[in-house]
């Protein structure tokens, strides 16, 4: 049996009339990276805060490292890190000052939290400006910081909302890489976005949430087959292209479909069709010009399963 | 069966440990920003100037009538043309202080975006609260103890004498009085805080209710008398009936609770705060000393009103707290 530090049932979560999370069923393991991806508005920070004890559930069943989160609450927000969207800190204290106070709420004792302290913050290269103020700091910083809280308190899982949410490309690059250093060391990871094609190479696995509920899940290859019908696609350029050619790459195994603009192919495949590909044009007399594989984009994935909703023909 | 028993509460009663974890560390930090914080700055040096203007002042009234009774009390009480006395002053800076403490307690933490954060660690939102509203508190309690301590200093300095432990005793039941007056408009601050996200609406809010008993009540309080106990014949029963309920609506005030409760204590010469006919005055020294014991009875009831409305604004406060939502 899977190890589930996550385990939600039939979670629901109403405001009046507005149902913001739907009998929600979600089962996050242990030591993997979890995305749940939707549009804003769709129910994430909402489970987010039900998962912490932060809101109570209207109704439904939630456990997290075995803990519930309207009665032991304390035990489980020790061993859980939580990093808000826009994670906001004490503008008038030092970074490290801000540490301080997270690690006497933790009850750390006052040599290891100023060991742990310095460490988390070296390791954010924050060491630098641990004794300014945090109201000079950029977004880029205060988020840095907020992952050094996290370290700080050592926890089994973390928890992000938006975590890279108006960061520049440069640093929302960086940061997925802190990201998965973390989950290197062996850290859950439960992280909330709607920008996904950020985030999907950082997650082991995806739900995609709308209205409230999970609607597909699963890692991004297995969605793409599933939504897409191939996990590869493949453009091929070939200079006058004839009837022949499309045969030829129509009857190759492995490709589910073929879209044909021009002199522009376009490949659905459940594998890397390239080889294969390449010898059938050419074989055809084909003369190739230029050939590349995209691998499936959430994005797309997303798209095009809302489309299929709205038609009523997806699962 | 028994042990079956308790395992059951305990479900019932739901949450694991104790609700006050980590209140210390919230009581620290927020005594830490209230004592370093420009704004507390500015009000204590306000509090000193008027504590040294006016116990100048008492203390040159009070030279030139040696040999009268608890000197140290008169310090606190005198006032000297155009100045007011000291506790005078104190009834409208403790309200000020306790305000500006509170006001942007929880919102601030909203609009910093820092409240999700900190209640993700493991306390509850009690201690959370709990602690900011004590935090408070002891900042009350430090300057009044400290003006106290320093007034006492300057008296035994220029009078000479060390004050007697009966003035001493008065002296700590006032701070008591006048830290949980402060307490009423530190719990009222703390309350508006929750409700509004703007601090400035918070703070808006709590000045006006402070006005509003500070100005307007004894108006409205004679008014409401005049026409709930009007007097028609002239009866001296009828006039006696209506100063009776002029005297208790303006109690409602928290203004008039502690000039009443200070008046008490630091002027033993109280003997009542309501109208005394002559007949009950048959026998009376006038113009004696009441002893301690008679005095605390006389503010008792003042003292626990204070007690009082201060947790019962701060358990609305808690309350509204508790079901707030916490995403901004």
């Amino acid at each position: 049996m899977d190890d589930y530090v996550i385990e939600a049932k039939d979670l629901t979560k109403r405001y009046g009339d507005f149902v913001a999370v739907n009998s929600l069923n979600l089962q996050v393991k242990r030591g993997e990276v979890y995305g749940i991806l939707g549009p804003n508005g769709s129910g994430k920070t909402t489970t987010i805060l039900m998962l912490l004890g932060l809101t109570e559930p209207t109704s439904g069943w939630v456990r997290v490292l075995g803990f519930d989160p309207a009665r032991q609450p304390l035990s489980l927000k020790a061993h859980v890190g939580y990093l808000p969207d826009e994670v906001g800190f004490y503008g008038g204290l030092t970074a490290t000052e801000n540490l301080v106070y997270i690690a006497r709420l933790n009850g750390l004792r006052r040599a290891e939290a100023e060991q742990r302290i310095a460490k988390a913050l070296e390791r954010m290269g924050l060491q630098d400006v641990a004794d300014h103020k945090v109201k000079t700091f950029s977004r880029g910083m205060r988020q840095r910081l907020g992952v050094a809280e996290l370290l700080l308190k050592q926890p089994e899982i973390i928890i992000m909302d938006e975590p890279t949410l108006g960061l520049d490309p440069e640093a929302a690059h960086q940061f997925l890489g802190t990201i998965r250093d973390l989950a290197n060391d062996g850290i859950t990871i439960l992280l909330a976005s709607h920008l996904l094609h950020q985030v999907q190479e950082t997650c082991d696995r995806v739900g995609l949430f709308y209205q409230g509920q999970i609607v597909l899940e699963g890692s991004v290859p297995q969605l793409a087959r599933q939504v897409l019908g191939g996990a590869y696609r493949v453009n091929i350029q070939v200079e006058q292209p004839t009837e022949a050619v499309t045969a030829a790459l129509q009857a190759l195994s492995g490709v589910t479909r073929v879209h044909h603009d021009g002199s522009l192919y376009v490949l659905e495949a459940s594998e890397d069709v390239r080889a294969d590909a390449a010898a059938a044009v050419v074989h055809k007399g084909g003369r190739l010009q230029r050939m590349d594989i995209v691998s499936a984009n959430l994005d797309e994935i997303y798209e095009q399963y809302f489309k299929g909703v709205s038609h009523g023909t997806a699962a | 069966m028994a042990q079956q028993h308790e395992t059951t509460l305990s479900a019932q009663r739901g949450r694991e440990g104790s609700p006050w974890t980590g209140l210390w560390a919230v009581v620290a930090k927020e005594m830490a920003d209230h004592l370093t914080s420009v704004r507390m700055q500015i009000l204590e040096l306000l509090i000193l100037i008027t504590a040294g203007g006016t116990v100048f002042g008492a203390l040159q009234s009070i030279r030139s009538a040696r040999g009268d009774n608890f000197l140290f009390l008169k310090l606190f009480t005198t006032s000297t043309d155009p100045l007011p006395a000291f506790v005078g002053f104190l009834g409208f800076l403790i309200p000020l202080i306790a305000i500006s403490l509170a006001f942007d307690a929880v919102n601030s933490e909203f609009n910093q975006r820092t409240l999700s954060r900190v209640l993700a660690q493991p306390i509850y939102r009690d201690a959370f609260l709990m602690g900011k509203f004590l935090a408070g508190l002891f900042t009350m309690a430090l300057v009044l103890v400290a003006i106290w301590l320093l007034i006492t200093g300057l008296g035994i300095f220029s009078l000479g004498i060390a004050p007697s432990g009966e003035e001493v005793a008065r002296g700590l039941l006032f701070l008591l009085v006048a830290i949980f007056y402060g307490g009423i408009w530190l719990a009222l601050a703390l309350l508006f805080s929750t409700i509004f996200r703007q601090p400035a609406t918070a703070a808006l809010a709590s000045i006006a209710v402070w006005l509003f008993f500070m100005v307007f009540w004894s108006m409205l309080a004679s008014m409401l008398a005049q026409a709930l106990a009007p007097i028609r014949l002239g009866l001296i029963d009828e006039v006696l009936a209506q100063a009776e309920l002029i005297q208790n609506l303006t109690r409602i005030s928290p203004n008039t609770v502690f000039v009443e409760a200070t008046m008490g204590l630091l002027n033993p010469t109280t003997r009542s705060f309501g109208l005394v006919l002559p007949s009950q005055l048959q026998g009376a020294l006038l113009g004696s000393p009441l002893p301690l014991g008679e005095s605390v009875l006389l503010i008792w009831p003042h003292l626990t009103s204070l007690i009082a409305v201060t947790i019962l604004l701060f358990t609305v406060a808690y309350v509204l707290f508790q079901r707030q939502e916490i995403r901004a």
